[in-house]
């Protein structure tokens, strides 16, 4: 019976449905039957017991760099999907800005197809969804074949890691989008302000010697992209909001309704600028980490549901690239398998959110802001789950990620919280062994 | 031989200054002073680097600089080799890391690195053995030139503390300006900088200077006028319209040095743009101390690659004779 489980006597967090308790739940061929006590599941069917762990809707993490194809030294469709389920992800989307670029239907197609392929061989990780380039080539100018790129499987568009900047563009994407009922998703930066720039703009950098990127850099292009989406109704999504001013702005603009959402990265609720001290290169990342004043608003952002999910932009890079002079090492951090973690210790621990709470943000409000499946155990429902244990310590170890790259800022850092076990569609993709 | 630099606890590298003391800082300065002298023998050479070997790697274009550590080591007899990008493994495109483990291989004692990028003085003594000596990394830092500086306005004034120091231009761009500012400011100075808004950093007064809005205010203030030169480039980065235009707001002119205090210097890292910064009859004038800061450049320079190579303050003087 492939794809039948029963999770026996797990704390199940549910909040598609409001559920926090003690249930047990049953899978079979690949859908939730069943949310109860004392379930009896039928013969033959494995019983997994549960008790101690939470039993929890896979978390979804819409903003994943898989590097395939084009620079597989850094990670893989494969290893990167299996890097998310041993963060407890079910479902990752993963960006264009690949080597051809995602801006056509055989490269949508290509991610797609290669994660089934390897979920067939039983070497699949979460599901991959591909996100498609907003522009021709992510060069800012032409409009891609959105119609088709949905069609292959996209399910949104970005020219991520290059901003788009031309307004005119960004307002036709913020109206063409709305016949496939998908957002733009916006990596909101204004490349002339924040040229040269390699981290935060403040006293940090200034001891540093090292060019800055200022708050304005990422804010301007926001409330450019919020009067768009006001104009246009389209919805613009804010990639790894990163200042307070780009919080506010947000916070604003939903207030008077318009259509737009934001997503906080791990790093930027759990680092300051003053994590670059030393030039560490694991903690370049863009838009860089920010003053204290800034990682408080991302953090209350999340809190508040300003910022209505979390999102790791998990960016691998190969050890030796960032192995440089700090100005010569790439932007990025990995990010899937620690993301769980560091957020029970930033928010959870100190009593900022509830546990309840934070599964919303990591996986039913993500599947709701962008209406895809998933984020939910409601029986019928598709099983994407995680089983993880809410007060396990562990060190951080970058030698045993799932990913190809180890470039984490986390190294060596002492977490609570641990993923027991990863399941997508009835399947078991993860299994920690430790 | 003592453990490199113990006694003073400099540790094995000098990067900046911004990790010194005031102790330690004036401490160098006091090794300097016997170094001072070996520059105006007959014959300028001591042998306290005997058997030294001592690499000068400068992968960005230097006059001043690899010209005075170069004679510092020279006149402390050591042997050196000098390489620069131009026609280097480096331009042939090795890494910083492999260009480094290739000379540790090469059992080399000191590495003298000049360098484009901030922090690569760090990286580079993060990951071999040998004596670091940062000569310039990016915008970063430059110990040496901010140690020769302090000397000069210990010279003239015989003390740094309470002194005012206005760094005035490129604030921005400027390794001198930060590790002037860290060495002022733990030797006791009164810091001020001074420039187009557009060259000033941000957050600059949490390094605890102030900020001066004028160059007549400046040189009223201050007892020292550190001219920082204006490297041309930045007229194409658009930070100021033109040349002409800067010099006439914050060019150093004699008129305005009219409102200057009785013993108040100017000092300038050099290369000078003359008419530009600062006027030949500032440059050339009787507050100007630039030439005796290159003089004291190779003094100070000798006493770090002492103080790094093992020897101690106090006997500099002794080590003159016979060796560290």
């Amino acid at each position: 019976m492939s794809g039948s489980l029963l999770l026996a006597g797990g704390r199940v967090i549910d909040p598609s449905s409001g559920l926090d308790e003690v249930r047990d739940v049953l899978v079979r061929d690949g859908r939730v039957e069943a949310v109860e006590r004392g379930v009896a599941g039928p013969e033959g069917i494995p019983r997994i017991e549960a008790g101690g762990l939470v039993v929890a809707p896979g978390l979804i993490d819409v903003h994943v760099h898989l590097r395939e194809p084009g620079a597989e030294h850094k990670e893989t469709i494969r290893t990167g999907a299996q890097s998310a389920a041993a963060g407890g992800f079910t479902t990752i989307w993963a960006m264009p800005n690949t080597d051809p670029p995602l801006d056509d239907p055989a490269a949508v197609g290509f991610v797609r197809e290669e994660a089934r392929r390897w979920a067939r061989k039983g070497e699949g990780g979460a599901r991959v969804s591909p996100v498609a380039a907003a522009s021709l080539g992510l060069a800012g100018e032409q409009m891609t074949e959105i119609g088709g790129l949905v069609e292959a499987g996209a399910v949104a568009v970005t020219d991520d890691g290059h901003p788009i900047h031309d307004p005119a563009l960004m307002r036709r994407l913020l109206e063409y989008t709305q016949s496939f009922g998908i957002p733009v998703l916006q990596h909101a930066e204004d490349m002339a302000l924040s040229a040269g720039g390699v981290m935060n703009e403040g006293a940090v950098a200034t001891a540093l010697g090292l060019r800055g990127i200022p708050n304005a850099s990422e804010a301007t292009v926001v409330a450019r992209d919020i009067y768009l989406a006001e104009l246009t109704g389209g919805h613009v999504h804010v990639q790894h909001v990163s200042t307070r001013e780009a919080v506010e702005l947000i916070r604003l603009a939903r207030e008077r309704g318009v259509r737009v959402s934001g997503e906080a990265s791990p790093h930027h609720m759990a680092l300051t600028e003053e994590a670059v001290r030393g030039y560490r290169t694991e903690a370049k990342m863009n838009p860089p980490l920010r003053s204290a004043a800034d990682r408080l608003a991302v953090r209350q952002g999340l809190i508040d549901g300003v910022l209505e999910c979390v999102a790791t932009d998990h960016a691998p890079h190969h050890y030796e690239e960032k192995e440089r002079e700090f100005d010569d090492a790439p932007f990025g951090i990995v990010g899937l398998e620690t993301a769980l973690a560091v957020c029970i210790g930033e928010l959870v621990k100190p009593g900022d959110l509830t546990l309840f709470d934070l599964v919303e943000r990591m996986s039913t409000a993500p599947a709701r802001l962008m209406g895809i499946e998933g984020g939910t155990l409601r029986p019928g429902s598709r099983a994407d789950l995680v089983l993880f244990d809410s007060e396990e310590e562990w060190t951080v170890d970058p030698a045993s990620f799932r990913s190809k790259s180890r470039n984490t800022p986390f190294s060596g850092w002492e977490v609570t919280g641990r993923v027991k076990r990863t399941i997508v569609g009835g399947e078991t993709r993860y299994r920690d062994s430790a | 031989m003592t453990s490199p630099g113990r006694e003073l606890g400099l540790g094995k590298d000098l990067i900046g200054l911004e990790s010194l003391t005031g102790a330690q800082i004036e401490a160098i300065l006091d090794t300097a002073e016997p170094f001072k002298e070996i520059s105006e023998r007959k014959i300028k050479k001591v042998p306290v680097l005997r058997g030294q070997t001592i690499v000068n790697l400068f992968l960005e274009p230097s006059t001043r600089t690899r010209i005075s550590f170069e004679f510092a080591e020279k006149r402390l007899s050591a042997d050196t080799v000098n390489i620069s990008s131009a026609g280097s493994s480096v331009q042939k495109g090795e890494t910083l890391v492999d260009t480094a483990r290739n000379l540790e291989a090469m059992r080399i004692h000191m590495v003298v690195v000049r360098h484009g990028s901030s922090g690569a003085a760090k990286f580079l003594a993060d990951r071999i053995p040998s004596n670091v000596i940062n000569a310039g990394d990016g915008q970063h830092e430059h110990p040496t030139q901010a140690l020769l500086d302090l000397l000069t306005i210990r010279d003239r004034f015989g003390a740094i503390a309470g002194r005012r120091v206005c760094i005035v231009g490129d604030i921005l761009h400027s390794r001198v300006a930060r590790s002037n500012i860290w060495g002022l400011l733990k030797c006791g100075a009164d810091v001020a900088v001074c420039g187009p808004r557009t060259l000033i950093p941000a957050g600059i007064e949490e390094l605890g200077v102030r900020r001066l809005g004028s160059i007549d205010e400046a040189i009223e203030w201050c007892d020292v006028l550190y001219v920082l030169r204006l490297q041309l480039e930045r007229m194409e980065g658009g930070y100021v319209p033109s040349l002409r235009e800067y010099n006439r707001v914050f060019g150093v002119s004699s008129e305005r040095l009219g409102r200057a205090g009785d013993g108040m210097i100017v000092l300038h890292p050099g290369p000078m743009n003359r008419g530009v910064e600062i006027d030949s009859d500032v440059a050339d004038g009787p507050r100007s101390v630039i030439l005796p800061q290159v003089t004291n450049g190779v003094a100070v320079r000798m006493a770090v690659l002492y103080l790094l190579a093992g020897g101690r303050p106090e006997l500099a003087e002794d080590a003159k004779a016979a060796g560290p």
